[in-house]
């Protein structure tokens, strides 16, 4: 079963892909780009389509995804836990 | 390598101008929101003709203006288009979208309102209508070699599934497509905002990169002057944030998956205007599902692809739109709108070459004339792009 993926080993984020995703869960992350997979723990009920921290990421660095910027942090984010609108926001506009 | 290859063949309607289309509709087309009604009441008593209701078409002027004959005139001169009965509130305008249509070689003819009322137009078009309905059902589909064809692509609804599997499936499919020299399109220029570099670095020539960062930029601007917020809510929607993304950049670098790992982008067009040549296009354009796919049907595309995270359920009057899922969530509690279910990409039980294929092969089908999901539920949005304000 794989819970998560991510496009670049590097990503600090993975997207959940399956339903019911728990805190607690040792999650299995695919990296697409590579066909092979890690594990990370998680820290949050994680809704489908939701990302999961890859790594810590505290307020004012940078969140990559497709091993590019995709804005920064605005709020200390943990390893395992969700992040989403809380604690990401765009750096344009 | 994919199944579809240089000498694939499919079975479309060969119209007047050498353009092959997959449809074989007769329109009834209001020139504005006045005629509306007639149009309509056409529809309703011709068996086999379809109106395209839409609300604008007054009072508008200069480049707004231009763009909305231009749409009008691209719907009717769509090869998925047979015949065109077009019909205004009065002669001058109604006669321009007739003669934009015409040079296409296809049978259209106008109706003014004013001086005759509704009534009689009714009764005017219904003849023209009937007569059209019944040479188009005569028309046979001919077999034409797959550069033929000409496919667009706009997301809608998107979600994070989109990005690492709908979107890369189409891509897959727009690569196999770019060898075979079709003709393709994509656009929603805000919605490249921080993948535009890499779009840029795909550009065929120094040329087109220009000609893509320029329009890149103006349309920056225009966001950049009348923004009140960071747009979150609006770009990404309130439903793209529900399905997990979080960014304008995430969303763009999602989006830009449909253009895949190898085409290159090959000129930029504006809204509706049509391709010179064939090979991928970049359309500035809305990133509003119904503005973007209306706006591909009036540059003369013929059929489009539409990947969806969260469950858009777009259709066209014109175009076939096939649906693209990866959200197994999705593709359970939507199912009747879905075409195509790449869920398996995010088990690894798929690779994108088997989706891309899957997508090609849907795709062959519907342009051989199978209805797609939308055509069946009767989804037939056509809606113009505003520039401005009224006069």
């Amino acid at each position: 079963m794989i819970h998560c993926v991510l496009h670049d080993p590097n990503d600090s984020v993975a997207v959940v892909v399956t339903e019911g995703v728990k805190a607690g869960q040792q999650l299995t992350a695919l990296i697409l780009d590579e066909d092979r997979t890690i594990t990370v723990p998680c820290k949050a009920d994680i809704p489908l389509g939701h990302k999961v921290a890859m790594k810590d990421m505290p307020a004012g660095t940078t969140v990559i995804k497709y091993g590019i910027d995709i804005g920064k942090v605005v709020a200390d984010i943990k390893a395992g836990d969700h992040a989403h609108v809380h604690n990401i926001k765009t750096k344009r506009w | 390598m994919s199944f579809l290859t240089q000498d694939a063949t499919f079975w479309g309607y060969r119209r007047e101008n050498g353009r092959v289309g997959v449809r074989n509709h007769v329109i009834i087309l209001p020139l504005d929101d006045l005629s509306n009604a007639a149009a309509e009441a056409v529809a309703h008593n011709i068996k086999g003709a379809m109106a395209i209701p839409h609300p604008y078409g007054r009072l508008q002027f200069g480049a707004d203006l231009d763009l909305h004959f231009a749409t009008l005139i691209g719907a009717g001169c769509n090869p998925n288009v047979a015949a065109v009965v077009v019909i205004g509130i009065e002669d001058g305008w109604t006669k321009k979208v007739v003669d934009g249509i015409a040079i296409t070689g296809k049978p259209v003819v106008g109706f003014g309102i004013e001086g005759h009322g509704d009534h009689e137009t009714i009764m005017r078009a219904s003849r023209a209508a009937k007569e059209y309905v019944q040479w188009a059902s005569e028309k046979q589909r001919v077999e034409c070699p797959i550069s033929d064809l000409w496919v667009s692509t706009k997301c809608g609804e998107s979600d994070t599934t989109s990005g690492c599997g709908a979107n890369p499936t189409v891509g897959n499919a727009f690569d196999t497509l770019h060898a075979l020299g079709t003709t393709l399109v994509f656009g929603e220029t805000s919605e490249i905002t921080g993948g535009e570099h890499i779009v840029a670095a795909r550009c065929k020539t120094p040329e087109v990169r220009d000609q893509f960062m320029g329009m890149f930029n103006r349309y920056q601007d225009m966001i950049n002057r009348n923004k009140t917020t960071d747009l979150s809510e609006s770009q990404p929607t309130k439903g793209n944030i529900a399905g997990g993304l979080t960014t304008i950049e995430e969303k763009a670098l999602g989006n830009i998956q449909k253009i895949g790992k190898k085409c290159t982008v090959d000129g930029v067009i504006d809204k509706a205007e049509v391709p010179s040549h064939s090979g991928l296009w970049f359309m500035d354009s809305s990133s509003a599902a119904a503005e973007m796919v209306t706006l591909c049907a009036a540059s003369g595309f013929v059929v489009h692809f539409f990947p969806t995270g969260q469950g858009n359920v777009i259709g066209n009057a014109i175009v076939p739109v096939i649906k693209i899922c990866a959200n197994p969530r999705t593709v359970r509690t939507m199912s009747e709108h879905i075409d195509v279910d790449c869920s398996g990409l995010l088990q690894r039980e798929r690779t994108m070459d088997q989706t891309g294929d899957q997508l090609l092969e849907v795709m062959m089908r519907t342009i051989n004339g199978r209805f797609t999901a939308a055509e069946a539920l009767g989804h037939r949005e056509f809606v113009m792009t505003r520039l401005f304000e009224s006069a």
